[in-house]
Parts: structure tokens; C-alpha cells; sequence
């Protein structure tokens, strides 16, 4: 240290160590899918990886496999089978993407995936009951929809206490309850409380440090860019729950924020322009797409898809494990709650987010494939703007289906988006 | 509230009553909510599919099915993104061009687009807007009981709107006129499978489709003078054959579509706001009204594709309508950019290719103009299997 040299390479230690455990995690399920073993299919909003890994289920997540294959360039090639099979070009290109990996018995680009001997799946995004749907038909395996109930009306989250809240929460716990039931029959297993307890400490290790993250990211300069730093976290935050490795990684990755903040260690070295980033990524040209900003010295210091595919860790509950049971209803109704209000109500969020992240402008990404996050983005800004005087871009293209990603036209938006940015900034030092 | 909102039927022959309806049907002002505003009356908003009326009924004000409408989606259309249905953005237009006027608005979390309604229409009007949770994991045992508990907040809520405390007697009453007019359109539909000749699937489509837009007394009084009148009708049977219309529980095709299909064929069933009919039998009137309505909803009830219930396969019962009516072929359709009717037309088209049943698959959009194209195709259809 006193060399100036970093203690064990902690700058960019979570992305080497996020890509490890990535490798780590599709090496055991391409394992699983070789033996033939059991695994569960579940989605990152309310992935319930708290009870599976209580009976030591191997967790997929379509999801991630399904943005790999953008990613890797290919997703072209699956999403065109799974249309040549009936499936319309207006779905979501994740679904059609996965049902094209089954129809190739798990063959995909980074291994293979096992086949599902139970699907888990929540409400926060209809489709993933869709997608369920489909798996039933194609397995006929039990598929668990775990209704979570969620906020009304802007502004009106129910807690603790309250009639409506407990209402919801005794519903939740119940199909906990039926879950945990249907994993006994599935695996065979006797459901064990106290292994349940373990697995709630990771994840309580886990929310603590995603929590703690986000916020670092108010320093000036940023220590993450949301987007691809940001993929790289959720990766792990997803598929790690309630691990120990996934625990430990987040506290690893606060000690890294930590050191940064410190030495005011950015993610870029000339930070220009501070953004918030909503929506899903552009996966089929995540790099270029990422660059597009970082060219302009523009960084994503904090984005939505941070907030609703950690499925609401971002809100660092922490479950009390001296009554796990009911702990885990509240705390998955909560969270799962959180991740939707994410989309559907962020408006307000982002406005208190403008001051506290020091933001320049938003970045609205809405995408052909997903109705969730996209279908009120227009409405949000249009509230957004009409409260705040803050820069905002809105570019539509898709998260697999680059059918639909115009690059060229992307970028003249963008490039309009940063001059007009400039421009504010020199106005504001003129009049300063 | 005793507000007549539809008088021009009454009084008439058959055919004018019929053409009165349709009138009213294709009328995108809704003289009918306008006349009971003027009478002092509030209006609730519910977005598709199903909505438990009886609540804002027993409360003394009148439901209106926000099911969009055949307009320019003028404002509306800067609130949204590009790859949405219709339906969306036009029910948005009907309140954002103030052609409607409500006191409130629910919607439900059926899909991904219309789940975001509740919050869209929260930002741009005064009113409460809410999402009206109705359980997604219909197999839960638990689910009754939430059901129940979430309809009493929801009867909180309209009692703000209403003023007043809304009775277990009020909704008793309001239950028996919902039973009332669910057994007329059972009997309706029993009509247009056993002797579609009788009633065309237009006709059909007019008489129930209004039920949405008028309080429902009036409805019942209507199909009541009506149904003895079809029956009576003195047409003969063609050579058409007998299909079932898929695709409708939603956003609805254009009457004009509806039309030209029935010039060719006989739809003996179909899903066409099956929110009206979703529930399909008398709901208890006795006892807890809430938990029977909740009851109902989960375990006496249609199918469609935004409601996953393990006992209802959507193939299953698909083609168990198309045997219950007989039916020969089915029309399956999607509105477009609807993903959960989309996706679901996937599994019907491998179901009934396992079957061994025809089917004609398309797409529509509420504000279709032409339909020649399509009249052809189903035409060659039609001939394909009389043929055959």
C-alpha cells in the first residue's frame, strides 16, 4: 500500500472474480446437464434460489442464458428456429431464444443446459408465466407460480403491520409453504429449517453488499459503470443467492468500492456526464452500445435494470432468522414488490436519484422484447421532465433481436443527446 | 342510481332493436356514460379482461369496460413506445381526449402492457388509479381468502369514490342482477351454438358488447325482450360450417371483421370478451358475498391466456369448446403486439394439429378498415374443409 500498489489487485477484483464465478456456475450446470441430474428453472425477479438451494437444486436462469446468446452474436440464429416454430417476431426474444436452446435439447453457445425438473416462477413479469407454461407443456413438470402482489397505486407500499400488507403476506407465505411441499416431492428431500437459515444468511451477506455498492456509486468520480460493470455484479447476484461464495463476493466487492472512494479511483478517467440508465440493455451490441456513451466521457452511475433483475436486493433487506419462514414471505414480498414498482413507478426514484448521484441526464432504453420495463418509459420521462429540467434520451431497440437494433441511427441520437449536453454545461459555466 | 342510459331500443321491432345497438356499439363518444354523468352519476374505469362489477354496482355507480375503441390514439401515443397493441393506447385516448370522463380506474396485472396502466393513468390524472391484484397463482388454496381480502380493499376504495359504505346487502343485490344477466348470456350463447342461424355471431357480439357500457339492469331488460324475438326468427339453416372464434378475450376486432367472418361461417362459440361471461354459473347469494365472488372467479370460471390455472390447460379447453359446439374448425387469432394471445396460438395451432382440427390462424387491430384480403383467405378456408 504504502508503495501505492494495490493490496492483491482489489481494482477490478469483482469483475475478475464475477467472471470466475460466472464460468464457475454454467461449468456445474453443463455438469448437471451431462448427468442428467435435477435442476430448477427460475427468473431473476423472485428467483426464490433461498429455498431450492435448501434442497441443494441446481438453479437456471433462461434469462441469463438467453442474453448470453445476444451477447455472443448468435441469438439471430435461435430466435429464427423458434419463429419457424410458430412463435411470432412481437414476443419477447428471451423466451423464444430459450424455447429454441430446448428444442435443441440444451444446446447452447456456452455449454448445455439441463433439462428443468421444476420451474419457479413469480408474477413480477407475466411473461415468465407464459414462459412456464411453455415448459409444462414440453416437460409436463411441475411449474410453481408464486403470485406476489404488488403496489396498488403510486406511493401507496403497504408494511408491517398494516391490514393490506399482511393480507398479501399471508398469501405469500402460504405458496411458500406449497413450494417447499412440492420441492419434498421432487427432490425427495425433507425440507430442513435450519439449512434454510444458512442459505437466508448468504443472502442477507448478499443484500447488505449490493445495497451498499449502489449507493458507493454516488462518489464523483463513479466507481462502476452500471451497465457492463453492473451485468457483470448481477450475474453473480443472480446466480449466487444465498451462497457463501455469493456472500463473500458482494462484502469483497464494498472493500473494493471502499478503496476506490478512497483514492477517488473511477471507472472512467475523464468523467464528463453522469447517467441513469433505464431499462434493459442492448445485449446483440452491448459493447458498442456501452461505448456510445463512454466515448462522450458519459458513464452510467446507477441504472433500473440494477434494481429490478436483482429482483429487489437492491433495497439490502435482511431477513430475521429467528423466524425464517414468515421472514422470507416479507422479505420476498417486499422485494419482488420493489423490482416492480422499478418499472412501472420509477419516475419518482430517479427524481430523488438526479441530486444524490450528481446526474447529468437519463437514458430511457425501451426494447421491442419486453412489455415490463418498456410499455410506461414514455409516461415516466414525460412525469420526469415536467418535475425536473434534467437532459433526457429515449432510444427504442431490443435487448436480442437486432433485426430491430439501428446502430447508425442510435448513434446520431446519441452524439445529439451529448452535444446538447455539452452545450448545457457551457451555459451553466458562463452563467456561473 | 335509476338512470335509464339507452332508450332507443325500446319499443322496436327486432331488426331496428338490433340496429339501435349496433349504433350504439360503434358510437365513440358513449352517449351512455355521458347521459349517467349527466344524471350525477360516477364512473369506474376497469381495463379487460375480467372486473368484479358487482362491487361498483352495489355502490350505486355505473362500470364501464375500458376495452379501447376504433380511434386515433391522438394524445395517448406519446405516453407509450412503439411495439404495444392498440387496445393500450386508444382506452388511454378515451380519458386523456375526455370523450370519457371517470371517477376512478382499475386495471389488472393480465400482461405486461396493461400492468404499467395503472401507473401511466396514475400520472396523468387526479382520480384514483389502481391495479386491481386478482391472484395469478389460481391454485393456491390460499388464493380464495386473498381474493376476498383484496376485494374488500378494492370496496374501500369505490366507497371513497361512492361516499358511502356499501352493505353486504347491497352486494347481495347487485349479485343477483349480475347472475341475472349472466344466465341471459348463457342463454345467448346457447342460442348461437344450437341454432346459429338464428343469431349471427355480429348480433351476437352487438347484444353482449353493450352489456359493458350500460348498467346492466338495462341490459338484462334488453336481452330479456330480445331472446324470445331470436328464437322466434323464422331463418333457415345454410350450409356454413361451424367454427369457434379464438383471440378476442381483449382487445376486440373490428364488428366489421366479426361480420365478415359470419357471412361465411357460423361461430358457434368464441372468447370474445369473455370477461363478461368469465364466471359461469350463478355466484351464491347467501353468506360472505366477497368470498362467493372470489370464489367464483377462481373456481367456477372461463379460460383465457393471462390466467395460468393447472385445471384449465388452455388447449384443453379449447378444444373443449370446439367440441361442446360442435364446431368443425376453429378461427385462432391475436391482436397484434398481444403477446399472451400470440404465445398462446402456438399451443393451439400443435393441439389441434394433434387433433386433427383445421384452423385458420391471423391477426388484428381494432382499428382494421379492410377486410377483403381476409375474406378471401377465409373463404378458401371454408371451401377447403367443405371440400374436403
Amino acid at each position: 500500500m504504502s508503495n501505492g500498489q494495490q493490496p492483491d489487485g482489489i481494482v477490478g477484483r469483482g469483475n475478475r472474480e464475477g467472471a470466475d464465478l460466472f464460468r464457475q456456475w454454467f461449468s456445474e450446470l453443463n455438469r448437471t446437464a451431462e448427468q442428467g441430474g435435477p435442476s430448477a428453472y427460475v427468473f431473476v425477479m423472485g428467483s426464490m434460489c433461498e429455498l431450492l438451494r435448501t434442497f441443494d437444486l441446481p438453479v437456471v436462469f433462461p434469462e441469463i442464458n438467453s442474453l448470453q446468446m445476444a451477447v455472443r452474436r448468435v441469438a439471430h440464429e435461435y430466435l429464427n428456429q423458434a419463429e419457424d416454430y410458430g412463435y411470432s417476431p412481437d414476443i419477447c426474444g428471451y423466451v423464444k431464444a430459450d424455447v429454441a436452446v430446448q428444442l435443441r435439447g440444451g444446446e447452447h453457445p456456452i455449454g448445455r443446459i439441463p433439462k428443468p425438473s421444476i420451474a419457479v416462477l413469480t408474477n413480477a413479469c407475466n411473461t415468465y408465466i407464459k414462459w412456464g407454461e411453455i415448459w409444462e407443456r414440453m416437460y409436463h413438470i411441475p411449474v410453481f407460480t408464486l403470485d406476489i402482489p404488488g403496489t396498488r397505486a403510486a406511493g401507496t407500499q403497504t408494511w408491517k403491520g398494516d391490514p393490506d400488507f399482511e393480507n398479501d403476506r399471508r398469501y405469500v407465505q402460504a405458496q411458500i409453504s406449497e413450494l417447499i411441499a412440492l420441492c419434498e416431492r421432487v427432490t425427495g428431500k425433507r425440507f430442513d429449517i435450519d439449512r434454510l437459515r444458512e442459505v437466508m444468511g448468504c443472502a442477507n451477506e448478499m443484500s447488505r453488499g449490493w445495497k451498499r455498492v449502489l449507493e458507493f456509486n454516488k462518489s464523483r468520480p463513479s466507481l462502476f459503470n452500471a451497465l457492463t460493470d453492473g451485468t457483470i455484479y448481477l450475474g453473480v447476484a443472480n446466480s449466487f443467492r444465498g451462497t457463501p461464495e455469493g456472500g463473500r463476493y458482494f462484502s469483497n466487492l464494498v472493500d473494493e468500492m471502499a478503496y476506490k472512494a478512497a483514492r477517488r479511483i473511477g471507472t472512467l478517467t475523464d468523467e464528463k456526464y453522469r447517467l441513469n440508465f433505464i431499462g434493459v440493455p442492448c445485449y446483440p451490441i452491448f459493447r458498442r452500445f456501452n461505448e456510445l456513451f463512454t466515448e462522450w466521457g458519459g458513464t452510467f452511475v446507477h441504472s433500473t435494470y440494477l434494481w429490478f433483475a436483482s429482483g429487489g436486493t437492491n433495497l439490502g433487506f435482511e431477513y430475521d432468522l429467528a423466524r425464517p419462514l414468515e421472514s422470507l414471505a416479507e422479505g420476498v414480498l417486499i422485494s419482488v414488490r420493489d423490482a416492480m414498482d422499478s418499472m412501472f413507478y420509477q419516475d419518482r426514484a430517479i427524481l430523488e436519484m438526479v441530486d444524490a448521484f450528481h446526474l447529468d441526464g437519463v437514458v430511457y432504453h425501451p426494447i421491442k422484447s419486453c412489455r415490463t420495463t418498456s410499455t410506461g418509459m414514455a409516461d415516466n420521462r414525460r412525469s420526469l421532465m415536467a418535475a425536473r429540467d434534467i437532459p433526457s434520451l429515449f432510444i427504442e431497440s431490443d435487448m436480442m433481436d437486432r433485426r430491430v437494433v439501428g446502430e447508425a441511427q442510435m448513434k446520431n441520437r446519441i452524439d445529439a443527446f451529448f452535444e446538447g449536453l455539452a452545450s448545457r454545461k457551457q451555459q451553466e459555466a458562463i452563467a456561473h | 342510481m335509476n338512470v335509464r342510459t339507452f332508450e332507443a331500443w325500446r319499443g322496436k321491432p327486432l331488426d331496428e332493436v338490433l340496429y339501435e345497438c349496433r349504433e350504439l356499439l360503434e358510437d365513440t363518444t358513449f352517449p351512455t356514460v355521458r347521459r349517467w354523468r349527466e344524471s350525477g352519476g360516477k364512473v369506474v374505469g376497469h381495463f379487460q379482461v375480467y372486473f368484479p362489477e358487482e362491487i361498483v354496482h352495489a355502490a350505486g355507480l355505473l362500470p364501464f369496460k375500458v376495452c379501447g375503441a376504433p380511434i386515433a390514439a391522438v394524445h395517448a401515443e406519446s405516453r407509450f413506445g412503439s411495439y404495444l397493441c392498440s387496445i393500450l393506447k386508444t382506452s388511454l385516448e378515451l380519458a386523456l381526449s375526455k370523450t370519457i370522463e371517470f371517477d376512478m380506474f382499475v386495471t389488472h396485472p393480465i400482461c405486461d402492457a396493461a400492468r404499467n396502466l395503472g401507473a401511466v393513468w396514475g400520472r396523468n390524472f387526479p382520480y384514483p388509479c389502481q391495479i386491481l391484484y386478482l391472484p395469478q397463482n389460481a391454485n393456491s388454496p390460499a388464493a380464495v381468502t386473498y381474493l376476498r381480502d383484496e376485494y374488500a380493499r378494492l370496496q374501500r376504495s369505490i366507497e371513497t369514490i361512492a361516499g358511502r359504505p356499501v352493505t353486504e346487502d347491497d352486494l347481495r343485490r347487485s349479485l343477483a342482477v349480475y347472475n341475472r344477466n349472466r344466465f341471459l348470456l348463457r342463454e345467448l350463447y346457447a342460442l348461437k351454438r344450437t341454432t346459429p342461424w338464428l343469431v349471427s355471431a355480429d348480433e351476437a357480439y352487438i347484444l353482449m358488447a353493450i352489456g359493458g357500457m350500460i348498467p346492466r339492469e338495462e341490459h338484462n331488460e334488453l336481452l330479456e325482450t330480445v331472446l324470445p324475438q331470436l328464437k322466434a326468427r323464422p331463418n333457415k339453416k345454410q350450409d356454413k360450417i361451424r367454427l369457434v372464434f379464438e383471440g378476442g378475450f381483449c382487445e376486440q376486432p373490428p364488428l366489421d371483421l366479426i361480420r365478415a367472418i359470419a357471412r361465411s361461417c357460423y361461430v358457434v362459440d368464441d372468447d370474445l370478451l369473455i370477461g363478461l361471461r368469465w364466471i359461469l354459473d350463478e355466484v351464491p347469494v347467501d353468506g360472505d358475498p366477497l368470498l362467493n365472488l372470489a370464489r367464483a372467479y377462481l373456481d367456477n370460471s372461463s379460460y383465457s391466456p393471462v390466467q395460468h390455472d393447472l385445471r384449465k390447460p388452455k388447449e384443453k379447453m379449447l378444444i373443449e369448446r370446439i367440441r361442446n359446439s360442435q364446431a368443425e374448425a376453429a378461427i385462432l387469432t391475436a391482436a397484434k403486439m398481444c403477446e399472451p394471445g400470440l404465445e398462446e396460438q402456438v399451443a393451439y395451432l400443435h393441439a389441434l394439429d394433434k387433433e386433427g382440427i383445421p384452423y385458420f390462424i391471423s391477426e388484428f387491430e381494432e382499428k382494421m378498415t379492410s377486410f377483403d384480403h381476409l375474406e378471401i383467405q377465409l373463404e378458401t378456408f371454408v371451401e377447403n374443409i367443405l371440400f374436403n
